[in-house]
């Protein structure tokens, strides 16, 4: 289909030119909107190219937190020394996602947004509640390997595949948005919905509204981090589950436990139960095991996909073993 | 018997002759030859698996600029023959498949037609499908023969009666998937019609088949069709038969007078309309005495065809020549589903038939008690069993004894669920691969004296990445005795004397005998010291060495797997294989199609799978990002070496053939490791981490 290109100058300029058309999309590094539109999924009649806006930096804020701009490439990020030293579990989430290629285009906003990789989603010819409301879901009854087990509805039982989102989300990211009617900030953990009713929803923002940064807040000192992602290989694969894990353990006792699943929900899954369970209980594998095995007590899966209750709650409680390890 | 021709040249490694061409981007591939002004056709597929054409709507589509053509079952031209049903281009309006193609637009570039393409509206009238395949079905069949024309079912003694009183018995399924062949280059055709001749740059593994398939179609003489082909990103057999794509890169070229026309398939569309490999499902059952020797061996396939056109992968063939057994028996069934054609993939018939077999060969070895490089020593037959030849060479067991000394099998402790290092459960196995000693009849080469010492040497073969350019020109100067640098080959070119499709490992048996042939009748005629001008050439000789030798190639694989204990993550951190495979050509090729066969066999193990999806009738996860291959951290090192074989009676060359037999026994092999490693026992592909959680 042929679209209008344009080019915006700064933020402001980026969503003015966005503001008032239904069929936007702002294009960033384009690996995935280009994908989308070379398969007829996504059709827009006009794109703003934002991969030039002056958002490509990672700034320390003063709190001894971090800004990362919302066109910040995932590779120079990964690469970063501060998120390398002080947020390992991000370093390493962007590292274990797609390839070195398109890392290098990949944005830190674009990746946010980056949509299901549910191969229905993907096929025009297939029905999905996503793409067309009302059509049906072509993976319930189908192939479900890559699908929830987490949070879904009979209308759609899609995962969100971001890596790099599920790191965010343990570290109570909060993201900037820049829209039509101004500034807010949405924390990254309610930035993705639930399929619900509305599954052609991703997330709470509007076509015209534009990521600008997203906020770390600081960990305390004695804060350990860390990514485990499974994967059908070795490289270059989704993550049929991940696991972010932000622990601090003193003299025993877990003082802080942060928990984001990846691979099993509509967006990157907050383990807040766990963490309920984790908090104030001594570090040790009977607790791990007690704290995961809350949170899966509402897992639904599908047939196909039984296998992610199992495998998540053994790389769960594998990372927090391990980070409790390390600890002492 | 033939006097194996004296080796100078064969043996040495020179590098590829195309090499530099390829790295430095200046090969042209069917896609990149140049043409004037070429218009590009892109397909559209039917969304239903079976069906009639009701309607094909294409306004929108013709109404977009830069639309030349549209091609449908309403109006395109009437082709020539429709004997073969997966060539007839919109010569009906049924669909068989989803899938199929049930237009074509042709436009200035590839982008309009890809958008125009888009907005046809073909409306289908529904049919219900069945795209289900099982042993449950009551409608499975026996093909008249399987593929390579072999029998369906044999039969020798009695197999019940001598599994009753065999002390260890098996009896398992095993199955393996549905996997789609994805060469690098995908399909392509550039077509162009002048005076009535065709000419096509094509992606295939023969510029010769080709050419007759398209006469046949088009009710042309075979000399007005020429097809060009130097080179080939990979075919793995998708490339060896044609298929639909080149039969509408010519009837749209035809659309267009005067304008050559390209069409590339995309890597979706190559899911259904270039071949696969079925998925099989293999019964074995085996029945041996306390000493491990095969009383009763019996292999039931099944698999699936299309039901346009049969194709029947001959999955029970290797069980009919690998091991002893005085008792054995061997089926074939197939079902015709609404999918697409199924059609060779590398090492068709070896490849998934010695899966199933070869993990029940550990099974058993393990009930036994007895190791399973030593089990399988034990039913080493002296004679091809079911045809009772003598083999022409069979080396088996010089593969599995070298390989295991390489492999360091001997301090194996086989109790599997052992090993545990750093959090991952460790185990080795092995597997044995054979592939035949194919010859393919129909090859003819010239070879003429160009200056002083030059000779061109000209057969229509063709070089997929394998090493044919630099290989035959080899053979050629061995077999005229002048240096490597004084041969000029040229293949890939319908010009150029008739040849064999480049498939079943068969292309330097075929070609090479071929072009010995031709040089003899040269050296015959002109001596020594021809003069410019002079030529010879000759077809490819018979060699009735088959009728009385069994001839095949061998091979050991030894694989180390390791699985997560918490995850079930599976990795091959080490492959090795040994293979007797008759003379090697050139090493470093050699090692290149080994490693590469290897490489595809662990990818296959851990890794492919075309997942259908029967309520539609196609394999879902079409691309590169949900239809996983190999990535280079899967593969950190796989080894393959090969024992001395001295044949004389495959061809003068003494070869035995090396495109396929990498791929054979290799997910047997690491199914095998992964069960010493965890004691669970896989019989369904792919190895997935679900099995052991
Ligand atoms: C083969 C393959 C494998 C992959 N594997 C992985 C993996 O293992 N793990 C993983 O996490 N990811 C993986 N990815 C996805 C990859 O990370 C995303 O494609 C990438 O992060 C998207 O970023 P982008 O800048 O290219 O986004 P674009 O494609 O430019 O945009 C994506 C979407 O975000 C919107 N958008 C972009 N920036 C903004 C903004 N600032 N504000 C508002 N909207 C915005 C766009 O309009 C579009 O809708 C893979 C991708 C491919 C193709
Ligand atoms: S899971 Fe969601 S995205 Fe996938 S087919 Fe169903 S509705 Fe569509």
């Amino acid at each position: 289909m042929p679209f209008d290109y344009r080019r915006a100058p700064d933020p402001e300029g980026a969503v003015a030119a966005a503001t008032g058309w239904p069929g936007v999309a702002f294009l960033a590094g384009g690996t995935n909107l280009v994908d989308h539109m070379k398969l007829g999924l996504a059709a827009p009649d006009v794109l703003v190219d934002i991969s030039r806006l002056p958002l490509d930096t990672v700034a320390e804020l003063p709190d001894g937190g971090l800004r990362i701009g919302a066109t910040v490439r995932n590779a120079d990020l990964a690469a970063h020394p501060v998120v390398r030293r002080d947020y390992p579990v991000l370093a390493r989430a962007l590292l274990s996602g797609a390839s070195g290629q398109i890392r290098n285009l990949a944005t830190t906003g674009g990746n946010l947004l980056q949509r299901t990789r549910c191969v229905y989603f993907q096929d025009l010819t297939t029905p999905c509640n996503k793409r067309e409301p009302g059509t049906g879901c072509s993976a319930i009854g189908g192939y479900t390997r890559h699908h929830a087990i987490l949070g879904a509805s009979a209308h759609c039982v899609a995962t969100h595949p971001s890596d790099m989102a599920v790191a965010m989300a343990a570290l109570d990211a909060q993201v900037a948005v820049l829209g039509p009617a101004g500034r807010r900030v949405v924390p990254l953990v309610e930035l993705h919905r639930l399929p619900g009713e509305e599954p052609h929803r991703d997330t709470v923002l509007s076509p015209s509204d534009l990521i600008t940064s997203v906020d770390l807040p600081p960990l305390p000192p004695g804060t350990r981090s860390q990514y485990r992602k499974v994967r059908d290989r070795a490289s270059f694969a989704f993550a049929l589950v991940s696991v972010a894990a932000v622990l601090r353990v003193e003299d025993g006792v877990v003082r802080d436990a942060r928990i984001a699943l990846g691979g099993v929900a509509h967006k990157p899954w907050r383990a807040r139960r766990a963490e309920d369970v984790l908090l104030g209980s001594p570090a040790d594998e009977e607790v791990f095991r007690r704290a995961i095995d809350a949170e899966l007590a509402g897992a639904a899966p599908l047939e196909g996909n039984g296998f992610k209750v199992p495998l998540t709650r053994n790389l769960a409680v594998s990372a927090l073993r391990e980070l409790s390890r390390e600890e002492r | 018997m033939t006097d194996l021709l004296r080796t100078r040249v064969l043996g040495q490694s020179p590098r590829r002759v195309d090499g530099p061409a390829k790295v430095t981007g200046t090969a042209r591939y069917a896609g990149d030859q140049h043409v004037v002004d070429p218009a590009y056709a892109h397909l559209v597929q039917a969304e239903a698996a079976r069906g009639v054409v009701t309607g094909v709507d294409v306004s929108a589509a013709r109404a977009v600029d830069g639309v030349l053509a549209v091609l449908t079952p309403d109006d395109a031209p009437r082709l020539a023959s429709t004997e073969d049903a997966e060539l007839a281009a919109f010569q009906s309006h049924d669909v068989a498949f989803r899938g199929q193609v049930v237009a074509a637009v042709i436009a200035s570039t590839r982008e309009v037609a890809r958008e125009a393409a888009a907005l046809v509206r073909v409306e289908i009238d529904r049919q219900p499908h069945d795209a289900h395949l099982g042993t449950d079905r009551d409608d499975l069949y026996a093909p008249e023969k399987v593929n390579t024309g072999a029998e369906t079912d044999t039969s020798r003694g009695d197999v019940a009666t001598a599994l009753a009183h065999s002390p260890f018995t098996l009896d398992q399924t095993y199955t393996t998937a549905w996997y789609n062949n994805n060469p690098m280059e995908p399909h392509t055709t550039t077509a162009l019609w002048l005076d009535g001749d065709l000419a096509l740059y094509e992606s295939t593994q023969g510029v010769h088949t080709t050419r007759e398939a398209m006469a046949k179609v088009f009710g042309l003489d075979p000399e007005r069709v020429h097809v060009i082909a130097p080179h080939v990103g990979g075919g793995f057999g998708s490339k060896g038969t044609p298929h639909v794509h080149t039969v509408i890169a010519a009837m749209a070229a035809r659309a267009v007078p005067g304008t050559p026309v390209k069409l590339a398939l995309t890597r979706q569309q190559m899911f259904s309309l270039v071949g696969y490999r079925t998925p099989t499902i293999q019964r074995v059952r085996l029945g041996c005495d306390a000493a491990g020797r095969l009383a009763s061996l019996e292999v039931d396939a099944v698999s699936q065809t299309s039901r346009i056109k049969e194709f029947a992968e001959q999955t029970a063939v290797p069980a009919r020549m690998m091991y002893a057994a005085p008792n054995r028996r061997t089926t074939h069934r197939l079902a015709a589903l609404d999918v697409p054609v199924p059609s060779w993939m590398r090492a068709p018939g070896e490849c998934p038939g010695m899966f199933g077999p070869e993990v029940a060969m550990d099974e058993l070895a393990n009930a036994c008690g007895i190791d399973p490089v030593e089990f399988r020593v034990r039913n080493e037959p002296d004679v091809e069993p079911e045809s009772g030849k003598p083999f022409s060479s069979r080396n088996l067991v010089a593969c599995l004894r070298e390989g295991a000394r390489r492999f360091g099998w001997e301090h194996r402790d086989p109790t599997p669920r052992a090993r545990v290092e750093s959090g991952w459960f460790v185990g080795t196995g092995v597997a044995a691969s054979t592939y035949p000693v194919n010859r393919t009849p129909g090859s003819a080469a010239t070879i003429r004296c160009t200056g002083p010492r030059r000779y061109l040497v000209r057969i229509g073969a063709a070089d997929l990445g394998t090493g044919t350019w630099t290989s035959l020109a080899q053979v050629a100067a061995d077999a005229l005795g002048v240096d490597f640098a004084d041969v000029e080959l040229r293949i890939g070119d319908t010009a150029s004397p008739k040849a064999s499709v480049a498939g079943g490992s068969s292309g330097i048996t075929s070609w090479g005998s071929t072009v010995v042939a031709a040089a003899e009748a040269f050296r015959e005629e002109f001596g020594d010291d021809p003069a410019e001008g002079d030529e010879a050439g000759a077809e490819m000789p018979g060699n009735d060495a088959g009728d009385t030798y069994a001839m095949h190639a061998f091979g050991a694989q030894f694989a180390e797997v390791r699985v997560h204990v918490d995850t079930g993550e599976v990795r091959v951190p080490r492959l090795l294989g040994v293979f007797a495979v008759g003379r090697v050509v050139n090493p470093r090729l050699a090692r290149s199609q080994l490693v590469g066969g290897m490489t595809m066999g662990l990818s296959m193990a851990l890794h492919e799978h075309s997942v259908p999806d029967e309520r539609f009738g196609h394999v879902v996860n079409h691309d590169f990002a949900e239809y996983h291959i190999a990535t280079n951290s899967d593969v950190p090192h796989v080894e393959a070496h090969w024992v001395e074989e001295h044949d004389p009676h495959t061809n003068p060359m003494g070869t035995k053939g090396i495109g396929e037999i990498g791929i054979v026994g290799t997910a047997a092999a690491i199914v095998n490791a992964a069960h010493h490693a965890t004691g669970v026992r896989v019989r369904d592909l792919p190895v997935t981490l679900d099995h052991f959680l």
